[in-house]
């Protein structure tokens, strides 16, 4: 963490005209240093929301933990790769938390406060500012336990996975936090048509809730929306069906790559659209 | 009391200005509805027949049914309305006002339902006529009868649980996260993710020494014939206990509240 704020800072000494891959990097070592000084000012409650995260990923388990009491298999999920895909939606969910989610809901609040004007103004990305400007430390720590329960998950599975296995498997985590960051950001940009974006934007937390879960409970048109429409069925799962050996073919995890592009994509022409109808607040 | 018909009325009015955010937030939350039906067909599908006194048409009515009472009783956005009018001091007025604050909230509260009820309402019913033939009917006149004073009971004891938690807005400054730690409890321990049956019965049992059940499981529980005899009766008076002792500790963490309560600027 300190390490990831003072690097692009002594690059700015060595380097009197910084790259522009320098000079965002140095810009978000700046954004760093400003979260964790605001995190620290509330220690107790940084703790507490620590403690909310955890307690409802521990719900999450025990749902599973009861489901399996009743049956031996969900499709052709036994409950150890159930544990497993719960752990890897979770680390996704934290870690995409870390980075974006507390900007994306924050966007309907710049709009409507006109604070937007400042950012537009600012001679860099404004999609980069809106997107990176505050880090959610908390969310690291609740990715680590994510990541703990997984490797006890994998224990109870007997998982040896190769090294293409597993740096698949991370590459693919990327990817999926990627789908959630342009799905949401897309719906975050709502805000510049509707102020009360607000609504929208936590509504996509009940898309968390069905990327946990495995995809073969899903059939119809139901498992069509969120494959092709929004892939949220996507994002765990291809990850997990590759570290559980659990992949037939490679077309599964092609098509969350090529959903993500098609995703990223959408979403970063209609922040174009949309940042083109913002009409200051101010004035 | 008729001045608490009118704040009523008024909340009425103000809640349905935020209709779209209602029909939102009810169009969203059908899509994890309609997730956790998925899992347990799929569930019923590997493993057919009965599962825990559940046939799959209980079991879908279940959670339709846990849907239903939560439009109907389920606390909003009053425990952070509640914090915030003590935090900016909007608690002021009633120190003052031959009004007392926590039936003006509970009237507010109502007020909610009736505008999240009419804007709900539609979008439910249609949603559970989709799954209209695995909808079970209540299993008898009486339990339907129960199962509407239970609903009431049910609201109350929400909404007091909430009330007396926003009151720790009196000493600390953030709530949220005290309320969301409640939440997670009463989530799973209320039979929001599944019905408590499903449980292994001592910790079922374990349950129903704390309100939790009785904010959610209880009503359903009656609708459903789950709960019948002695052990309705029964239930339905440690229902309103609890309901009691909610008020009672809502009222007293109140007092003391106000007691600490300091207003600057007026």
């Amino acid at each position: 963490m300190e390490s990831k704020v003072q690097s692009p800072k002594s690059n700015v000494g060595v380097t009197r005209h910084p790259s522009p891959v320098a000079r965002y990097l140095t810009i978000y070592g700046a954004l760093w240093k400003n979260s964790v000084t605001r995190e620290m000012s509330f220690k107790g409650n940084f703790i507490l929301w620590i403690v909310v995260e955890l307690l409802w990923f521990a719900m999450q388990l025990c749902f599973i933990g009861v489901l399996y009491l009743h049956t031996n298999s969900i499709g052709t999920w036994t409950q150890w790769q159930v544990v497993l895909l719960v752990g890897a939606s979770s680390f996704i969910q934290q870690t995409y938390q870390a980075f974006f989610l507390v900007n994306c809901t924050n966007l309907s609040e710049l709009v409507r406060t006109g604070k937007m004007d400042f950012l537009l103004m600012l001679p860099i990305n404004t999609r980069f500012l809106v997107s990176l400007r505050q880090v959610d430390l908390g969310a690291f720590v609740n990715a680590a336990f994510a990541v703990a329960i997984m490797v006890f998950a994998a224990g109870k599975l007997h998982l040896h996975p190769t090294a293409v296995q597993f740096f698949g498997f991370l590459a693919l985590c990327g990817v999926g936090i990627l789908v959630h960051y342009s799905l949401m950001f897309m719906l975050a940009a709502i805000s510049f048509w509707t102020v009360r974006a607000q609504g929208i934007v936590w509504g996509y937390y009940n898309l968390f809730n069905i990327a946990r879960l495995p995809d073969d409970a899903f059939r119809g048109v139901f498992k069509v929306v969120f494959t092709f429409v929004l892939p949220v069925l996507l994002v765990s799962n291809v990850p997990t069906r590759v570290l559980a050996d659990k992949l037939q073919s490679p077309v599964l995890w092609l098509l969350l790559l090529g959903m993500a592009v098609v995703c990223a994509l959408v979403s970063e022409w209609f922040w174009r659209l949309s940042v083109r109808r913002y009409t200051s607040a101010s004035t | 009391m008729k001045k608490y018909y009118h704040v009523i009325g008024i909340g009425i009015q103000n809640n349905l200005t935020y209709r779209v955010n209602y029909l939102t937030r009810t169009l969203f939350s059908f899509i994890p509805l309609f997730a956790m039906l998925s899992l347990w067909r799929t569930i019923y599908a590997g493993q057919g027949g009965v599962i825990s006194g559940y046939t799959l048409a209980q079991m879908i009515s279940y959670y339709l049914l846990v849907a239903v009472v939560d439009v109907l009783t389920a606390v909003n956005e009053d425990d952070w309305q509640i914090a915030a009018d003590i935090r900016e001091g909007n608690i002021s007025q009633f120190l003052l006002k031959p009004m007392d604050y926590v039936w003006f909230r509970l009237s507010l509260f109502v007020s909610g339902r009736i505008a999240f009820m009419a804007v709900a309402l539609v979008p439910l019913a249609i949603f559970i006529a989709c799954f209209g033939r695995y909808f079970v009917l209540p299993v008898s006149g009486t339990a339907f009868m129960t199962f509407c004073i239970s609903l009431v009971l049910t609201a109350l004891l929400q909404f007091f649980i909430s009330y007396a938690m926003a009151m720790l807005a009196f000493w600390v400054l953030e709530v949220s996260t005290f309320i969301f730690i409640l939440f997670a409890f009463e989530y799973i321990a209320s039979g929001h993710m599944f019905p408590l049956d499903v449980l292994p019965p001592t910790l079922k049992h374990a349950l129903f020494f704390t309100p939790f059940p009785y904010q959610l499981y209880f009503p359903v529980g009656i609708y459903m014939g789950k709960i019948t005899g002695s052990d309705l009766w029964h239930g339905m008076l440690v229902q309103a206990g609890w309901v009691l002792v909610a008020y009672m500790f809502a009222r007293f963490m109140w007092q003391r509240g106000v007691r600490h309560y300091g207003a600057f600027g007026g």
